[in-house]
């Protein structure tokens, strides 16, 4: 019901009733939404649609961050399973 | 899908959970608010694939789920009258009512329509107007904005013969009535993201402070619900009890101001009966007296209706995180999804139909051996 999922913005428009709306790509479903609640939205831009209305616009640096962040632990997982002092894990 | 494939990586799904055992030491239980983040949960099996120290329970945060019996059987009058056309997501349609769901309406001949949005009932409402059009206005804090702006537009747009049937709840107040239930066992939360895309964070703030839980706001992928869970591990083990954001990418502490605008300027908080549950103070929306003319519940006047719930269904447990799908003698045998007995069984995103669809009633034994009770 709280579904909500990423699509981009591939067009602007108003439409007859004075209302902002986008047609959004939706890894190759283009539907329409309503930008009324992200105004400043761009043609390119990724945001977050739920029931035909965008909601947010995702952050794409925010994205990497996070990717960062699971590289890094990435490799301290790497440095401690090539140490054998270190406690090791329970096999899952 | 970008921004959704890429949080689905089975390799740093690993990572994440070699962290969370790294990080464990002791017992912790944690609560995912979401219906959908409990859906992603049992789909990938992320539950299954934590350390035996965390335990994930299933929050009350599925509408559909939630709706009381009462609304449902009003919602089922109101469709059932000549001249209305009843309008509603997909999901509410196989909900059953006291005597039939409106699939069922439908097919003795009621003029119901699966709508994707809102918005569509304005053009429906215009293309038929000697009709009335009634939206079943279900949701949490996400959908808010939606059904606010589909009212908003009728209004400024001129449209009369549209109305809405509100059922929409908070996710706030169900946190506070959970953390002060006497049989609670749940010591941290994954936030739901997507309602704090519209609200933002600062809410949940004092409830962090004044119960001591860690509070993380999570998205809805794999990877978002390993790291949401890290975190909240992580401030437990620490002795924290804060407000952390692990979904940044949408969601901001201030949420949509936007958004918040228009939701406050067409409804008013209220008490609200959540189904399974009862009556939680301040914990749902109905519509401001400027928007009087657009409440389906005040145009339609379907006079006392009486519901009965089943006696052996222990919903109201499961939405509390008190017990599981699996705990119910019922569940998998006289409930199912095609036979719903209760609230958490009735839509994909309830914690008794997503253990069901992902066939959890065939295989107790895992649960035994991760130390659960069966
Ligand atoms: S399995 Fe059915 S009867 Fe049992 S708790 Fe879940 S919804 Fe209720």
């Amino acid at each position: 019901m709280c579904l909500a999922i990423p699509g981009k913005v591939v067009a602007i428009e108003t439409d007859a009733n004075g209302v902002k709306m986008a047609k959004a790509n939706f890894g190759g479903v283009v539907k329409k939404v309503c930008l009324e609640y992200t105004p400043d939205v761009e043609v390119g831009d990724y945001v977050l649609v739920h029931v035909g209305f965008a909601l947010s616009r995702v952050d794409e640096e925010e994205a990497q961050r996070t990717f960062q962040l699971l590289e890094e632990l990435n490799q301290l997982d790497e440095l401690i399973e090539a140490d054998p002092a270190l406690p090791q894990e329970n096999p899952p | 899908m970008k921004f959704m494939d890429e949080y689905r990586d089975e390799k740093l799904a690993h990572k994440l959970i070699a962290e969370i055992k790294r990080t464990v030491t002791r017992p912790w239980v944690l609560m995912e608010v979401c219906g959908g983040q409990t859906h992603s949960i049992v789909k990938y099996g992320i539950d299954r694939l934590l350390p035996k120290e965390v335990e994930l329970v299933h929050g009350p945060g599925c509408p559909v789920c939630v709706t009381a019996l009462e609304t449902i059987d009003k919602a089922h009058a109101i469709a059932q009258r000549p001249n209305v056309i009843f309008c509603s997501f997909g999901d509410m349609l196989r909900v059953p009512g006291s005597e039939a769901d409106l699939l069922v309406l439908k097919s003795r001949g009621a003029d119901i329509r699966i709508v994707y949005s809102p918005i569509d009932c304005l053009k429906i409402a215009r293309e038929n107007p000697h009709k009335q059009v009634v939206f079943f206005a279900i949701g949490f804090e996400t959908t808010a904005p939606a059904n606010a702006m589909a009212v908003w537009q009728a209004k400024k747009q001129g449209i009369s013969n549209f109305s809405i049937l509100v059922s929409h709840v908070l996710v706030p107040p169900a946190i506070s009535a959970i953390l002060q239930s006497p049989d609670n066992r749940v010591q941290g939360f994954l936030g739901p993201g997507h309602v704090c895309t519209v609200v933002g964070y600062r809410e949940y703030e004092p409830l962090a402070t004044q119960f001591r839980v860690p509070i993380v706001i999570t998205g809805f992928e794999p990877l978002d619900l390993l790291e949401g869970t890290l975190m909240a591990v992580r401030q437990l083990e620490e002795g924290r009890a804060e407000v952390e954001n692990q979904y940044p990418r949408v969601v901001q502490r201030d949420g949509n101001r936007v958004a918040q605008q228009i939701v406050e300027s067409v409804f008013e908080v209220c008490d609200r009966n959540w189904r399974g549950v009862g009556s939680i103070p301040q914990s749902g929306y109905a519509l401001r007296p400027d928007f009087a003319a657009y409440d389906a519940e005040r145009l339609f006047d379907v006079g006392a209706i009486a519901t009965q719930e089943s006696g052996v269904c222990i919903s109201g447990l499961v939405l509390r995180g008190a017990k599981k799908p699996h705990h119910c003698s019922a569940f998998g045998k006289a409930c199912t999804p095609e036979h719903p007995l209760g609230a958490t069984m009735v839509s994909a995103e309830g914690a008794c139909a997503a253990y069901y669809a992902y066939g959890r009633h065939l295989q107790p034994q895992d649960f035994a051996a991760k130390g659960q009770p069966s």
